[in-house]
């Protein structure tokens, strides 16, 4: 009741205050109900830190670089599943943004992203830090607006929200002039919205749901493939129970980790380049190939010649756009995951067809002898290899149900492999764009929206140097977060390609490091070396028990590579094992 | 294989520019492409001459509508739909040429609209293989420039097209 009071109060200040586009600004922002953003501050948006200044309803965390504070929202999205947002100056703080706003794009994560431009008059004249951020975000971002007049403000606040969130999510950007944060109007939330052009489908076609059905009761080989987008709808527990109930095998693309609980004996693991051996080859050989959520990248696919080709495909996806694009459809499916789910859920539970289980049983003793054929680590050294690592940090955290970022590289698919995940929104990784220097501000963003949590970010050598700075916003604010290092001294996953492909041309790939321990300590944070095997488990453990940010440094084995492996362009069931097993039908 | 698509977009700041970029981005191809208002202002008829195959105007029009300000995107096929284009075409005319160039004209009903001493301009609308057909007669007397406005296109039936709301 109290609350209800409150409102009313708010109301009746709408209709009669007067105040300067900065404020509505952060007015706005409390009704789409933001208390945290990211950012860093800069000439043309003072008006609007000077607003920050007094607001009691809105923190802002500041982050030492424009790029960290727009994956640092992605990552507060992705842990949370609200919209994130990041607040930037114009010209360069608004440039370093765009990486941030391309990598939320092809993930398809919410966010808004406020950023700063020189007053109206001025743009076009190359006034100082000018850049033309609705023309450079034009084809990165989900839709974006340059605000010409303060009234328009409120209405297209409360529109960048909605598009961020609905249909297939995505990063809004709001580019706004000096004048307008300046500019005084009477500040008035919008209720409803007009966006005659923006209608996402949410529900299946009935129609295609029974052809859907039809095929799934009768195939004998059938593949259930979980992505993103059983992420972004929240239908984990629908696609978990409709795999059960049909009895169907679930694969999950990198971006669908953690949408199918990975110790269920119907789960097949992640598939793909790096995918398991055994979820290529029961995608490979299936005769239904049922698609929740994903968008079919060449990552998984290989060779889209030969993907599947026996296969009849079912497709569901919020975006048209993503069926029929790069694998051809058989029965598509437009609508929202969740909801189709349980359309098609509903209607299998009529049983007004039979499901007979017992059509599957070759099937799957043909998966459980697939499932023999794993990778091994390759070299035999006395250095620590890297897989161990991961393998103990998942050993030893597993139980305290931390949020894992990673970077981009080898140990981004090492920890894809070997942590195992149960539960959506826990695993936060640059999946589309493949972004080096992601992990660290996204374990920023999820440390910040998930105050009880502890953050792991597993991190290699080369990409944890791409947004390093960010350690004194963790030492600034004290987020929990565990900086993992896998440190090989090379950037190890083109190194690895390098070893196969170009002759062991180790060009440019070699890195060297700071000493780690030092420099964590430098900016005031804990550091931590380990080079022998018996020192992984105590590192961990004195990483988690510190209430703080720790890098942890593991001198690894810098030779190892990532099995399994289908090089570029080859189908998805020719899989290399080892450096000498090539493993085809 | 060219396809003709009508698009009905709000019209707003920035619409030409994202759906160009659309094309360019995405590697389609356009051939011509007309915007202006509808009879509502607040709405603009886009015609787009693209081609490609099947799946690729497929993937264009989805990824036409998937731009927020794009109402409605529209296939335009040669037997529902009447198309036309604007073309505007200076050729040399030397004393001997004159008569020649004045019967295409009257034999497409096309119009003289400027005369210099030795260029007469003319103004063709038609369909495009008619504007093709006066290219064609026209390029042994020599063409010394032409202007074209891009093909427009309007269905017989109003069966989708929304004709500004």
């Amino acid at each position: 009741m109290a609350e209800g009071k409150c409102i009313t109060k708010i109301e009746q200040q709408e209709s009669t205050e007067t105040m300067i586009g900065a404020r509505i600004l952060l007015e706005c922002l409390r009704k789409e109900g933001v208390d945290e953003i990211f950012g860093y501050p800069g000439g043309v948006v003072l008006h609007i830190y000077d607003e920050l200044y007094n607001c009691d309803y809105i923190k802002h965390y500041l982050v030492r670089h424009e790029q960290a504070a727009v994956h640092a929202a992605e990552g507060y999205a992705r842990a949370t599943g609200k919209v994130g947002v990041a607040l930037t100056t114009s010209g360069p703080g608004a440039t370093n943004a765009i990486t941030g706003i391309a990598n939320a794009y092809l993930d398809g994560y919410p966010i808004v992203v406020i950023t700063g431009q020189v007053s109206v008059d001025l743009i076009g004249n190359d006034a100082f830090q000018e850049a033309d951020i609705v023309g450079i975000t034009r084809s990165c971002c989900k839709h974006n607006y340059l605000v010409k007049d303060v009234k328009d403000l409120p209405r297209i606040i409360k529109e960048a929200f909605h598009i961020a969130k609905t249909g297939k999510p995505g990063p809004v950007v709001i580019d706004l002039p000096k004048n307008v944060i300046v500019q005084k109007a009477k500040f008035k939330y919008p209720e409803k919205l007009e966006l005659p052009g923006y209608n996402p489908t949410y529900n299946g076609h009935p129609r295609q749901i029974l052809n859907a059905l039809k095929l799934l009761y009768e195939a004998k080989r059938p593949v259930i493939i979980s992505g993103g987008g059983v992420v972004a709808s929240g239908a984990n527990k629908e696609l978990t129970e409709f795999a059960k109930y049909l009895h169907i095998p679930v694969a999950n693309t990198l971006m669908g980790i953690g949408t199918f609980p990975a110790d269920d004996k119907l789960s097949l693991g992640m598939l793909g380049m790096h995918g398991n051996y055994w979820a290529n080859y029961a995608v490979s050989n299936c005769d239904v190939l049922f698609a929740v959520g994903t968008r079919f990248n060449d990552r998984i696919t290989g060779s889209l010649k030969k993907f599947c080709s026996d296969a009849k495909v079912i497709h569901i996806d919020i975006d048209p756009c993503s069926i029929s694009k790069n694998v051809n459809v058989d029965i598509p499916i437009v609508g929202d995951a969740k909801n189709v789910l349980t359309q098609m859920l509903a209607q299998a539970q009529k049983r007004e067809h039979e499901i007979n289980v017992d059509l599957k049983d070759k099937w799957f003793a043909q998966i459980d002898e697939w499932k023999q054929k794993r990778a091994m680590p390759v070299v035999n050294s006395d250095k620590i290899a890297p897989q161990t690592v991961i393998q103990k940090i998942y050993e030893y955290t597993k139980d305290i149900d931390p949020i894992v970022c990673t970077e981009v590289g080898q140990h981004q698919m090492w920890t894809a492999q070997l942590y195992k995940f149960n539960k959506p929104r826990q695993f936060i990784t640059s999946g589309g764009l493949g972004t080096m220097g992601f992990g660290f501000p996204a374990a920023v963003g999820a440390a910040v929206a998930m105050k009880d949590k502890v953050v792991l970010n597993i991190a290699g050598d080369g990409s944890i140097q791409m947004n390093i700075q960010e350690l004194m916003t963790c030492v600034d604010y004290n987020l929990n977060i565990k900086v993992f290092i896998i440190n090989n001294g090379y950037l190890g996953m083109v190194r690895q390609w390098q070893e196969k492909i170009y002759n062991k041309h180790y060009s440019q790939t070699q890195i060297s490091s700071p000493d780690y321990v030092k420099l964590a300590e430098a900016y005031g944070a804990i550091g931590i070396r380990v080079q022998k095997e018996e020192e992984i488990v105590p590192a961990i453990k004195k990483a988690i028990e510190h209430k703080g940010p720790v890098f942890v440094d593991f001198i690894v084995e810098p030779f190892e590579m990532v099995y399994p492996w289908v090089l570029a362009g080859d189908p998805i069931n020719k899989v290399l094992l080892s450096n000498d097993v090539v493993d085809e039908p | 294989m060219k396809h003709t698509l009508s698009v009905l977009v709000q019209n707003e700041a920035g619409v030409l520019s994202s759906l160009s970029g659309l094309f360019s981005g995405r590697g389609y191809n356009i051939e011509s492409l007309t915007v202006a208002p509808t009879i509502d202002n607040e709405y603009s008829r886009v015609t787009i001459v693209t081609s490609g195959d099947e799946k690729v105007i497929e993937q264009i029009c989805k990824q036409l509508h998937r731009l927020i300000y794009t109402l409605k995107v529209a296939e335009i096929s040669m037997e529902n739909s009447v198309s036309r284009e604007l073309v505007l075409l200076k050729v040399t005319a030397k004393d001997e040429d004159r008569s020649e160039i004045l019967r295409i004209a009257e034999i497409f009903e096309a119009k003289i609209v400027d005369v210099s001493p030795k260029t007469y301009t003319l103004q063709i609308v038609g369909d495009q293989s008619k504007v093709q057909a006066v290219i064609e007669l026209l390029r042994p007397l020599g063409i010394k420039e032409i202007v074209r406005s891009g093909l427009v296109a309007i269905t017989k039936e109003n069966q989708f097209m929304m004709n500004g709301k």
